[in-house]
């Protein structure tokens, strides 16, 4: 057993377990707490609280340019590499294939120029995002280690992936076995690092945020306030 | 942080203060507590939305970072991860130090607006937060010492103005003044109406303008010496007893009187308080409706039961936070501007997005606070004047002593103008 079948095989396992357990024990710790109904009479004309809290949820959804120009270019960053990070991880074809050759489910894939340039747009924008943590006065003040690690363990499978490519993945595809089993190793293993470190730190925003938002959503749409 | 000016209260011991204020907090991490402390990603969008942060430029002014102890409270203590946390030390527990250093953040440099909550893409609500981490700090004895005093006059009095035994003097007194009718507790009324307490000395105006205009439409009504303070200073200082005391003095009068309104003044923390929490001191549907009387106006203009006379001239409004942003009467209001004929131009934020007064969350009481109030005073006399609207309206009375003492100290001499004084002022027979 090399390297890549050790990532292929036991970590990978150990990854997903901690993270589909380590995910649904801290849903489940959050969403267990103590609920006070909110027994105020709602607004005349308030929609029933699943549409305000779709509605926060969607408001949510657009940076705003309100609350000035730095903080609109911040949140427009933001959603540049959540994007391409999304492009990459469900868009480029060797990835879907991974995911097939697992759970027999595939999607088509996107032409592996606009996965180059989602790449690299990503990269870009998440080096801005560090940029601006380390010399942003208030990101200094309120960053903990939990954003410093995040930060680094979502960089490091983009980034050794990048490293992993040195032909189409159409190429790739028909190969019946990796030509640097190394690399791939250690972009896989970088990907499982990324899984066992999500459910511990803010990475879980992704899926705490629609609750989060949802909350505020039923809040404001109780109260007639338009979000 | 060193140097922070903090307030102390009590003779208890540290280890009780700190006791206290992390017993509170952890009562108060239910499930949208949590969500809310969970989801945050340090994106610092928080900060621009801060009018403390806007005008100072002071990174310790961000919105989160003035929950830090509340955040690691919930980290040790209630966090599904809070045993691990525990166990390998990853986050500090907070000390007495940290809670005297917050004091300033949590009370001086927050007045509770929302604005934070609006701008957060996890939809955090940190006005909220803000609210539950104060109830800690007020068990621990950890309040600025004008806000300590303001709640045992109201736990005495049950109000921050007079004791009620006084009211009917007061009420004959501006009812004199002003030449109006101001009917006080009466065994049976209709609509049992409130005041804030600036209405009970400096603004008693306006008292006489609610009256005017409950008379005109002949309604049964009655202000009350057993409730009638709405501004609930324990809902601002997180005295939760004085909250719930102060709120069932006022349901429990109506209730009593067979009132099946609650009408309240001119406040917006009296609004946060009353409409939004009075129901979870009952455990059950309120048998009374609370409105405010922004809502009460453009009913009354609504259905035809008050006219009033075209001003014909242009005006700019202040939302106050807890009546708009937090209390969804962002329309009412300009319901009523546009009944009185005025051109409405906007500030450049308003609504939603527009900066408090300062003053809030009882702020304007705090006179330590003076020198960040006046900041913020600046920002909105730039956005006023920028408009170049003939008058300056707002809703709350607690934003509009915040500017008239802003204003007082700038020399700016523009007046801030009551909706309510308004519409008493025009009211055609």
């Amino acid at each position: 057993m090399d390297l890549l079948d050790f990532a292929r095989g036991p970590v990978l396992v150990l990854a997903l377990l901690v993270f589909v357990l380590g995910v649904a024990w801290r849903l489940a710790g959050v969403l267990r707490r103590p609920r006070l109904p909110d027994l105020s009479p709602a607004r005349e004309g308030a929609p029933p609280p699943w549409q305000g809290a779709l509605r926060g949820i969607v408001s949510g959804l657009h940076p705003r340019r309100t609350f000035g120009a730095s903080a609109f270019i911040s949140g427009l960053n933001g959603y540049v590499f959540h994007i391409g990070l999304a492009l990459i991880f469900f868009g480029y074809a060797p990835h879907i294939d991974f995911v097939r050759r697992h759970i027999g489910l595939g999607w088509p894939a996107l032409p592996d120029a606009m996965m180059y340039l989602a790449a690299g747009v990503t990269i870009l924008s998440m080096i801005l995002a560090l940029v601006l943590r380390l010399t942003d006065p208030v990101l200094k003040l309120i960053s903990t280690g939990n954003d410093w690690l995040s930060w680094g363990l979502t960089f490091l499978p983009v980034i050794t992936g990048m490293a992993v490519i040195t032909e189409s993945s159409a190429l790739t595809l028909v190969r019946d076995h990796p030509i640097f089993r190394g690399p791939l190793a250690l972009h896989l293993l970088a990907f499982e690092l990324l899984l066992l470190w999500f459910p511990f730190g803010k990475l879980m925003h992704a899926f705490l945020f629609p609750f989060a938002r949802g909350a505020t959503g039923v809040r404001f749409s109780h109260r007639g306030v338009k979000s | 942080m060193s140097g922070a000016t903090f307030d102390r209260q009590g003779t208890q011991s540290d280890a009780q203060r700190l006791q206290a204020a992390m017993h509170s907090f952890v009562s108060e991490f239910g499930v949208t507590a949590a969500l809310h402390l969970e989801s945050c990603v340090h994106c610092g969008l928080c900060a621009p939305a801060c009018h403390f942060h806007v005008t100072t430029g002071e990174p310790r002014y961000t919105p989160i970072h003035k929950l830090e102890p509340f955040r690691r409270a919930y980290l040790r203590e209630a966090s599904p991860l809070a045993p691990l946390i525990r166990k390998l030390g990853l986050v500090k527990a907070p000390d007495i130090g940290d809670l005297q250093n917050w004091q300033e953040l949590i009370y001086d440099a927050c007045t509770m607006c929302g604005r934070c909550t609006v701008a957060c893409p996890m939809g955090i609500d940190i006005a909220e937060l803000i609210k539950e981490a104060r109830h800690g700090m007020f068990k621990a004895g950890l309040v600025p010492d004008r806000l300590a005093l303001m709640d045992r006059t109201a736990r005495q009095w049950g109000s921050t103005a007079t004791p009620g035994e006084d009211l009917p003097d007061i009420l004959a007194e501006a009812a004199r003044e002003h030449g109006v009718s101001i009917p006080c507790d009466l065994p049976q009324a209709d609509i049992l109406v409130t005041a804030a307490p600036a209405e009970l000395g400096e603004h008693t105006k306006a008292l006489a303008d609610a009256a005017k205009i409950l008379n005109r439409i002949g309604a049964r009504w009655t202000m009350h010496s057993q409730g009638f303070d709405a501004s609930n200073i324990g809902f601002n200082n997180g005295d939760l007893e004085l909250q719930e005391k102060l709120t069932r003095s006022l349901v429990d009068t109506a209730v009593k009187i067979g009132a099946k309104t609650v009408l309240l003044p001119e406040c917006g923390h009296a609004y946060g308080a009353a409409r939004w929490e009075a129901a979870k001191w009952y455990g059950q549907a309120l048998p009374v409706r609370i409105i405010h009387m922004t809502e009460f106006l453009d009913e009354q203009l609504a259905a035809g039961k008050i006219r009033v006379k075209k001003i014909g001239e242009s005006a700019t409004f202040h939302d106050p936070c807890q009546i708009v942003r937090r209390g969804g009467l962002e329309a009412a209001a300009r319901r009523v501007l546009a009944a009185l004929g005025f051109e409405l131009i906007e500030l450049q934020d308003h609504g939603l997005a527009g900066y408090c007064c300062g003053g809030g969350g009882g702020v304007v009481s705090n006179p330590r606070a003076a020198p960040l109030r006046q900041k913020v005073f600046a920002l909105k006399q730039q956005q006023i004047d920028a408009t170049g609207a003939q008058h300056f309206v707002t809703s709350c009375g607690q934003c509009r002593i915040t500017f008239e003492q802003g204003a007082k100290k700038a020399g700016w001499t523009k007046p801030t103008e009551s909706l309510l004084e308004l519409v008493a002022d025009h009211l055609l027979d």
